[in-house]
This record gives C-alpha cells, sequence and structure tokens, in this order.
C-alpha cells in the first residue's frame, strides 16, 4: 500500500500526504453529517467555489516561494474587476479585449509595487499592506457612488457558471491522461539517452494508470451533473502553465533559489531584483484573472469584491497545501490542495446551516495546524545542520 | 580524467606564461585605513598557496579584492602575465576565478545537481526549459572525479552532512573555475574526517592545474596542504614560508609579529 502510493508522485512528499489525509477526513466527516456532501452536484459547486480562491493561491506560491508575501491580491483583483466593468459598460470595448486590459493593469499594479519592493529595499509585507489600502481605494473610486457595475455580457456571465458538455470531458480527460503519459515517457526516453537512473517500466506504468483512473473518476462524477466546469478546467491551465515555469525553466530555478538562500543566489550572478520584479508581475495578473473570474460569478464588479477574508483564505490555502512561510518551499499544485481543503470545509459547514462566524474560525484553526507542520520541519531541517 | 573546465571555457591552460595570478603592489583603503599597503601575491597553476595571518591583517581584503566584491586602489593585477581589471564577481567569474566562501553559498531548497549549476542552468538549445538530463549527467561526472562519496545527486543539499556541503561548494568551484579557486576557511566548521576528505578534494584541484589559495587559521590546515605559505601582517607581506622547511613556529611568530622579519625574503 505505502510503496503504491509512494509512486504518486504528489504524495511523496510527506507534507502533501499529511493534506491528502487530512481533505479525506474532512470529506468523511461532512459526508456523514450530510449525505449530499459528495454529490456530484456539490462537488461541482465545490470546484466553483474555489476558482478564485484556487486562482489567487497559485498567484501566492510564486511569492511565497520566493520568500516574500503579497497582501494585496485581493485589492487587486478588485481594481481589475472593476476595470473590466468600465471598460465593458463604459467603453463599449468586446470583452476579450476588455479581459486583457484588466489583466494588463493587474500587471502594471504588480510592476510597481515590485519596483518599490527591490528599488527601496522595503519588506513586501509592507508594501503590500500598503498597496491594499491604495487599492481599496481605487477601486472604491472606480466603481463610484452606486456600488456595483452590473455585467451583462453573455462571455463575462458564462466564464464561471458554463460547464463543457460530457463528451467534451471526456475528450478533456483523456487528452489529460494521454499529455501526462507522454510527458512521462519523453522524460525516460531522455534520462535514458543520458545514461540515466530511471524507474522501473512497472512503477511509471502503475503512476500513469493511478493518475489515468483519478482524471477519469472525476470526470464520471462532474458529468454525472453539468458537465466539468470551465473554469475549473482555466484554473487546472494556469496551474499546469506555473508549473513548468517554476520546475522546467530558469526564471522558476532562480525563483526557488532566491526563496532559499537569496544572498548564495546573488553571488551565482542570479538576477534577484528582476526576478522579483517579475513575481509580483506574475502575482498581480494572476489576481487580476481571479478578480475577473469572480465579477463573472457575481455578474458585477463591486467596491466588496476581492475584499473580506478571501485575501487571507489565499495565503491560507497556499500554506495549507503545504508551501513554506519561510521561502524556498512550495509547488504549485499545494495551491490546489489547500484551496480544496478550504472550499471543503466552507461548503460543508454552509450545508451544515453553520454562520460565518464559525467558518472563519475553523479556517483559522486548520491554517494554524498548517503553520505549525511547516515550522516543525524547518526545526527539523535547522537541527539537521542546514543553514536556511 | 577529463578536464570540464577547458570545455566549459573553451580555452587551454597556457603554461609558461608566469603565474596564474598575480598581484603586484595592491594598496587598498577603507576611508582613512588602510587595509592592505603595497603587498605582492602570487599563485602559479597547480599550485596551493595558504594565505595566513591574524584578524584584521587584510586576508579577507585581498580575497575580496581577487573575487571582484572590492576593487583595488592601487596595484597591478596579472593573469598569466596579461594585465586583467577585476571590479565585480562577475568579471572574476569571466576570468576563471571561483570563490568557495565560508558560510558556502548553498541553496539548501536545491539538490545537489541544481546547486552545482546555480545561476549558470544549461538550457535545451533554443528553448527557455532546462536540460535536466544534461546537467544531472555533467554533475554525475564531476562529483565521481572529485567527491564520490556524495551519495545522490537529487537529493536536497539541506539532508546532508557538513563535509558533503563543503564538498559541493568546492566541486562548484572547480566545475566552473578554470584557473583560480579561493578557499575561504574550508574546515573551519567540519571534523577530522570531513577534514581529510576537503584536503584530498583540494589536492584534486591542483591536479587539474587550478591556482588554490586556501585562507585559514589552522596551522594543521596550512601544512597539511599547503606548497607555500604566505603571511599577511597588519596590511603587510609579512614572510613566505615552506612546508618542510620551516616550522609552524615560524609561522606563528610572523602572524603575532613576535619575530620581525621572520622567514625567507620572497
Amino acid at each position: 500500500m505505502t510503496s503504491l502510493l509512494e509512486r504518486i508522485p504528489m504524495l511523496r512528499h510527506a507534507s502533501s500526504y499529511t493534506v491528502v489525509a487530512g481533505l479525506a477526513i474532512v470529506w468523511i466527516v461532512f459526508e456523514v453529517l450530510n449525505d449530499n456532501y459528495l454529490s456530484p452536484r456539490n462537488l461541482s459547486n465545490l470546484l466553483l467555489q474555489i476558482a478564485v480562491l484556487g486562482t489567487l493561491a497559485i498567484g501566492m506560491v510564486f511569492v511565497l516561494v520566493l520568500g516574500e508575501i503579497d497582501l494585496s491580491v485581493g485589492a487587486i483583483a478588485g481594481v481589475s474587476a472593476a476595470v473590466l466593468a468600465i471598460f465593458i459598460t463604459q467603453l463599449l470595448v468586446p470583452a476579450w479585449l476588455a479581459i486583457l486590459v484588466a489583466i494588463a493593469a493587474g500587471a502594471a499594479i504588480g510592476l510597481l509595487q515590485g519596483l518599490i519592493i527591490t528599488g527601496a529595499g522595503i519588506p513586501s509585507f509592507i508594501l503590500t499592506l500598503a498597496g491594499l489600502l491604495v487599492w481599496q481605494g481605487v477601486q472604491l473610486a472606480l466603481i463610484g457612488d452606486n456600488g456595483q457595475i452590473p455585467l451583462r455580457d453573455p462571455f463575462i456571465r458564462s466564464i464561471a457558471s458554463s460547464y463543457a458538455v460530457p463528451a467534451v470531458g471526456w475528450v478533456l480527460a483523456v487528452v489529460a491522461t494521454i499529455g501526462f503519459a507522454g510527458s512521462r515517457l519523453l522524460r525516460r526516453r531522455r534520462r535514458l539517452a543520458h545514461g540515466l537512473t530511471t524507474q522501473s517500466a512497472r512503477s511509471e506504468v502503475v503512476t500513469v494508470a493511478v493518475v489515468a483512473v483519478a482524471v477519469l473518476a472525476v470526470t464520471w462524477i462532474l458529468n454525472s451533473y453539468f458537465g466539468i466546469p470551465w473554469v475549473f478546467v482555466l484554473v487546472l491551465l494556469l496551474l499546469l502553465a506555473g508549473s513548468v515555469v517554476m520546475s522546467s525553466t530558469t526564471f522558476g530555478r532562480h525563483i526557488i533559489a532566491i526563496g532559499g538562500n537569496k544572498e548564495a543566489a546573488r553571488r551565482a550572478g542570479i538576477n534577484v531584483k528582476g526576478t522579483t520584479i517579475s513575481v509580483f508581475v506574475i502575482i498581480s495578473a494572476i489576481a487580476a484573472l481571479a478578480g475577473i473570474i469572480e465579477a463573472s460569478r457575481q455578474f458585477s464588479a463591486s467596491n466588496s469584491l476581492g475584499g473580506g477574508t478571501l485575501q487571507l483564505n489565499a495565503i491560507a490555502a497556499a500554506v495549507i497545501g503545504g508551501t513554506s512561510l519561510f521561502g524556498g518551499r512550495g509547488k504549485l499544485y499545494h495551491a490546489l490542495l489547500g484551496a480544496l481543503v478550504v472550499g471543503s470545509v466552507q461548503n460543508g459547514l454552509d450545508l451544515l446551516g453553520q454562520p460565518a462566524a464559525i467558518k472563519n474560525i475553523a479556517t483559522g484553526i486548520i491554517l494554524v495546524i498548517a503553520v505549525s507542520i511547516d515550522a516543525i520541519g524547518r526545526r527539523r531541517r535547522l537541527a539537521r545542520g542546514a543553514s536556511d | 580524467m577529463h578536464v570540464l573546465n577547458d570545455e566549459v571555457h573553451g580555452r587551454a591552460f597556457v603554461p609558461g606564461r608566469g603565474p596564474a595570478i598575480d598581484l603586484q603592489h595592491i594598496t587598498k583603503r577603507y576611508g582613512g585605513v588602510t587595509a592592505l599597503s603595497d603587498v605582492d601575491f602570487s599563485v602559479d597553476a597547480g599550485e596551493i598557496v595558504a594565505l595566513v595571518g591574524d584578524n584584521g591583517a587584510g586576508k579577507s581584503t585581498l580575497v575580496k579584492a581577487i573575487s571582484g566584491t572590492h576593487r583595488i586602489d592601487e596595484g597591478t593585477i596579472l593573469m598569466d602575465g596579461e594585465p586583467v581589471t577585476i571590479s565585480s564577481p562577475f568579471d572574476a567569474s569571466a576570468l576563471g576565478i571561483e570563490t568557495v566562501y565560508q558560510d558556502l553559498a548553498l541553496c539548501d531548497n536545491l539538490d545537489v545537481i541544481a546547486n552545482l549549476y546555480l545561476g549558470r542552468e544549461q538550457k535545451r538549445k533554443g528553448s527557455p526549459f532546462l536540460d535536466r538530463e544534461e546537467m544531472e549527467s555533467r554533475a554525475a561526472g564531476i562529483i565521481a572525479d572529485l567527491a564520490a562519496h556524495i551519495p545522490i545527486l537529487d537529493k536536497q543539499v539541506s539532508a546532508l552532512s557538513g563535509g558533503q556541503r563543503q564538498a559541493i561548494a568546492v566541486s562548484r568551484a572547480a566545475l566552473w573555475g578554470s584557473r583560480v579557486v579561493l578557499l575561504d576557511e574550508p574546515t573551519a566548521a567540519l571534523g577530522a574526517a570531513q577534514t581529510a576528505m576537503v584536503y584530498s578534494l583540494v589536492r584534486k584541484l591542483k591536479e587539474r592545474g587550478l591556482a588554490v589559495v586556501i585562507i585559514s587559521h589552522n596551522m594543521a590546515d596550512v601544512f597539511a596542504v599547503a606548497d607555500r605559505i604566505e603571511v599577511l601582517r597588519l596590511g603587510r607581506n609579512a614572510g613566505t614560508f615552506l612546508p618542510g622547511h620551516d616550522s609552524s613556529d615560524d609561522v606563528v611568530a610572523a602572524i603575532t609579529g613576535s619575530r620581525e622579519n621572520a622567514g625567507k625574503d620572497k
């Protein structure tokens, strides 16, 4: 049993194993308390509910791995949603162009914040805290006195509420599985060509089989309701692109190096400032995307969009998923895992009719547990003589 | 043994053109304080020179001048007889000079391969993607040559012992430094077995034709590996000693200044 689990890449790390086990416990407990919890309908809703949180958390993993933090993503999402709404309803530009403008606005905010953080040497915690106030103010000013700008554009409204029809869902599932198997095969061929060690063919087949079963099972469950939500496909594509950047490019390697030992990275000739600025551009552009998704869910850009606990839940999700607050350690899929945990608990408490108070307390307690695991792991590494 | 350095830098070591690095009449001031005053220091290819001295003697300043961290105020630096300017760590790297810092400058959260290639990652041709296989197989080559006891290349550095971490830092310098490797207190935090391992690593750098400079407080270190010992005292040359010819008492006397003009003149 253990050997089978270890073959799934995601489970090879103890922290991810803990998170998956925790998620399983959450699901079992809520299913016992309410037998609608694991219904296809509720699982589909869960995916829609965590789309915004998961998107923000993906951006947050980039920043946390770099060893920085961004407290302004919620406000940036709000500003970008406002920009989207203004361009569509007042400037009457096409939806696709308004989306590009909104994401560019987010990226520009990130560029500004990154330039100040690296130029003036201000801790990102302080600068983005100031950014939170500034951008919330800008959001209020853009939205105006009505408190919201309604969005009637059918494409914008469909982003967070349309589903791939079952046939398309199956095609997506098969393509994803073949893509995964193909990438494993390519990697194996390259390693063999260089005379490097490879996993046994049998364990490769098991890995691919496990992933295939998981992908097809999720597709089957979602297809028995309305199908795979397109916004979930969008989040998965973002996750895939982010993971490739993080693990397979020099840029991603430099992010991890800076988060691990900034001074060593600098001495090794890595462009620390440029990398830091780029990461703040990326997280802000991703925050803008989250703002667009949320506007699509609400059918409007409001002055409360991106406010409340969303911002803090995004950091919580990244950390609960296994990303370290101390920098240098974290994977993009942690964002999705953490968002699933946070979303599952909140969804379950909603089903049981619990108030927001209980949801916040529960999320806070889970965060404390996750941060404790992170801190204990770090102390163990330090005790072994590592110098991070 | 294949020589990775030449593959990397595309040039071969040319013997018989003077020392690999030759610093002449070096002076460095910090404000009103003169840290180095008319210091001469040279290392031949394939030679291990120990640089010793008390705290504040100018060892670090001299090393920083070579590694490009600080610019010198007066004096000349020659490499293979040609004058060079070293005004940044980037310049030093481009000239084939690598420094192993006392804190090792490793990223503990990355694996051995990633640390060897830190800041110099190899990409697949015509793409922004890392060529992991190429890096792994070349890293395996250099580790097999220099430090065969590093067990698993894809292990995170945080899981390794102090001696293994030192070995990785030295291997990295050997991988990229084609001419001069500076080691700052390489055995300060190590036990006896690990120290011996670092000594053998340093001798392998010498066999590869590199000029090696070791900064150390430890007389045992110095007499175990160095071909020549240069003493600095109060920012000036305070004598040259040869292990096997001079005793550690002679060196200590020069370091502390208890016997002026000790040792033979250069």
